[in-house]
């Protein structure tokens, strides 16, 4: 399947067609998300309306580990198979799955400022994900931080790579250190312990956020792939000009 | 696989990298694993009553002590500010005192994080109290529903009242 896709032309062929279907998902899924999430769930037992916040925090928590966990893989994907797709999705994924850890730090931050009494606590599970915050910038950083555009995407993917120790950290941070942060509510063992009421804006929300980072993502490929045709046909036009001034 | 495999060969660079890549990912697997182990004393967020019976936490030591609000044990005083309660985790217990005001979600039988310093008296001198939940979430009515049925026990770990059947999906 990755090998599959890992021909650029096909990659862009088979993301040209999912696109509207991505935006499609995506407007359904958090429109219907919020629907449920504002209007027809239950405020919860204890905490009241501000349970509300979950249905923003919890999605985007999950967008920052599963698209941190994807550039990852298409970094080990690029290294070892050469698949040069591989490095251009990572980098086009980065500032999203950015996007998504900040949505579920300030989330959070009012979350817990509501329900715990405080903004921060250096907890291990709040920590390691500030930690994952600091993971994404340093990748595009090193990513731009060369002249040579492949010895930049090399460093960078290694650094996603080695950064994935970060992962099951903040995963299980719950279960192996005390935290303020409770432990999970929905990928546990003994099923999910979220009523089925306040299930349903959860559910529907992360669909809404994957398809909306699929779209976006294949936006941001299709751009980046664009540009470097720009850039060789601008570079082809060149040499030629230079060419015949020298033959001149 | 219906393809013809490529000569091995053509494979081992692949091969080489892809080994290489699984020994680095072990190894710093591993040490990960190491350092986190060795490290566990500065990762727990709170002490439970238990751990600060077993260890000697040396007195003005500032910690922090997580539990249950123990239930009938809160007393309130000049005007609900000065606030006295317990901490247990349904093993051993300690006596809080507290100057402030409380988070909305504290209340008996609730998780807690206290921070503060164990006084000569032996009770618990905090300074700031965090209210901990844990990770159930239900409308009120089913609550109140499992509450007359009988079937809400409170959570055996340190992380709140927890209605183990029944509400889950």
């Amino acid at each position: 399947m990755i090998h599959f896709l890992a021909n650029p032309a096909r990659f862009m062929r088979i993301g040209a067609r999912l696109l509207p279907w991505c935006w499609a998902l995506a407007a359904l899924g958090m429109g219907a998300g919020l629907w449920f999430a504002l209007v027809v769930s239950p405020a919860d037992y204890q905490q009241g309306d501000s349970v509300r916040i979950m249905y923003i925090h919890v999605p985007s928590a999950w967008m920052a580990l599963a698209v941190y966990s994807l550039i990852a893989l298409v970094s080990a994907m690029a290294l070892v198979w050469k698949h040069p797709l591989g490095f251009l999705i990572g980098r086009a994924a980065a500032p999203l799955g950015t996007g998504f850890t900040v949505i579920c730090l300030v989330t959070g931050a009012l979350w817990g400022q509501t329900s715990w009494g405080t903004w921060w606590v250096w907890d291990a599970r709040l920590t390691s994900v500030l930690i994952l915050f600091f993971l994404y910038l340093g990748y595009m950083a090193l990513g731009s931080a060369f002249d040579d555009a492949d010895r930049g995407n090399r460093a960078a993917a290694l650094l996603a790579m080695v950064g994935f120790v970060n992962i099951p950290i903040i995963k299980f941070s719950v279960d192996w250190w005390s935290t303020l942060h409770q432990p999970a509510s929905v990928l546990r063992m003994g099923g999910s312990a979220i009523h089925p009421s306040m299930l349903t804006p959860l559910v529907l929300m992360a669909l809404g956020f994957v398809a909306y980072f699929l779209a976006l993502l294949v936006l941001r490929v299709r751009a980046e792939i664009a540009g470097r045709k720009v850039a060789a046909l601008m570079m082809a036009g060149a040499m030629g000009g230079a060419g015949e001034f020298h033959d001149n | 696989m219906t393809m013809a495999r490529p000569p091995r060969r053509a494979l081992t660079a692949k091969r080489r990298r892809l080994y290489v890549l699984l020994a680095a990912a072990v190894t710093l697997g591993g040490a990960a694993a190491l350092v986190l182990n060795a490290f566990e004393d500065a990762l727990v967020f709170f002490l439970t009553p238990t751990d600060l019976k077993a260890r000697a936490v040396p007195d003005n030591r500032m910690i922090r002590i997580g539990g249950l609000v123990e239930e009938g044990s809160l007393r309130k005083s000049g005007g609900g500010i000065e606030v006295r309660f317990a901490i247990t985790d349904l093993t051993n217990r300690v006596q809080v005192r507290y100057r402030g005001i409380l988070p909305d979600l504290f209340r008996e039988g609730q998780g807690v994080v206290a921070q503060g310093r164990v006084g000569p008296d032996g009770v618990f001198a905090a300074s700031e109290i965090l209210a901990k939940h844990d990770e159930t979430y239900m409308p009120k009515e089913v609550a109140d529903a499992l509450r007359k049925s009988g079937r809400w026990k409170p959570g055996a770990k340190n992380t709140g009242a927890a209605p183990v059947t029944g509400a889950r999906p």
